[in-house]
């Protein structure tokens, strides 16, 4: 079993490094971004018969900081 | 009187520490990540500047989950003192035991300069060395210390004077210019510049001195 966890800044958390992305963006032409958010995804490979209470349980305990961020947990 | 000094793979200001504390009249022992516990009769836990574990995942995030953090942990809850210093301060604040998080840099560099520091509470072990409002200089040398909390923790820590210090002009970004926060019982501090490099007329300063004299005018047994 495999798990996919999306960790994102909260929203109203600013993200400078999002910000330099659109910067960036704008700087080459793409005047159709108006914001960036820059988040991580991390893969987990998991043993049978793991849950998705226990990556909730990794999320909160380690993989998200949730003074600051958000995840979302796919299970594949 | 006795110091721990916590020593992560990536630390790199932990000799430094141990010798501010050395120089404040501290015995001081390093104590290995992988320890589960620390000496016997240690009166005060520093947890030093650096890039623990490679600042991998995030800033401290790693450092908090390893064995000697669960035993800080038990040591402040038990009222034991501690102060965090930079990826201290990050381990700290990732170990829960301080609130708020630190974020990247609001301007994204990695900034290493003396800072003007204001002193805003004389009320704590930590800073009664000094005068509420004095402002000292103190070296800062980080890519995350932008301190980050909600709305109530912010005013929690405002209310209740546990804003050590604050930037007389804010380098990184930092909620309300906060360099350095207490815990609730004041014993615990957590503080992105660095007192252990201000610490001896070699460094070039040594406004930090008062903050390990303190202490150890607190700690000294009676």
């Amino acid at each position: 079993m495999k798990a996919r966890v999306h960790v994102m800044l909260k929203n109203g958390v600013l993200d400078p490094q999002g910000e330099a992305v659109r910067h960036a963006l704008g700087a080459m032409g793409f005047d159709q971004v108006e914001g960036v958010r820059q988040g991580k995804v991390i893969d987990l490979e998991l043993t049978e018969g793991a849950t998705e209470a226990d990556v909730t349980e990794m999320c909160e305990k380690l993989l998200a900081n949730t003074v600051i961020e958000r995840y979302e947990i796919e299970l594949v | 009187m006795r110091a721990a000094v916590i020593v992560f793979p990536g630390s790199n200001c932990d000799r430094d520490l141990a010798v501010a504390f050395e120089q404040a009249g501290f015995q001081v022992d390093m104590v290995w990540h992988k320890d589960a516990a620390l000496p016997e009769g240690i009166d005060i836990v520093g947890v030093p500047g650096g890039f623990s574990y490679g600042d991998y995942l995030r800033c401290g995030a790693i450092a908090a989950q390893s064995p000697i953090c669960k035993a800080v942990v038990d040591h402040t809850e038990r009222g034991g003192y501690a102060v965090g210093v930079c990826n201290g301060f990050q381990i700290l604040t990732e170990t829960g035991i301080l609130p708020g998080a630190l974020l990247r840099n609001a301007g994204l560099k990695y900034i290493c300069k003396t800072v003007g520091l204001k002193v805003e509470t004389s009320n704590s072990a930590f800073t009664e060395g000094y005068n509420a409002g004095d402002v000292i200089g103190i070296p800062i040398a980080h890519h995350d210390g932008n301190y980050f909390a909600d709305d109530t923790t912010l005013s929690a820590l405002k209310d209740q004077d546990r804003i050590a210090f604050t930037y007389t002009e804010n380098p990184n970004g930092s909620a309300g210019d906060i360099a350095g926060i207490l815990s609730e019982n004041r014993r615990v501090l957590g503080m992105m510049p660095h007192p252990e490099r201000a610490a001896d007329e070699g460094h070039g300063g040594t406004d930090g001195v008062a903050l390990f004299r303190a202490l150890s005018g607190v700690l000294a047994p009676a």
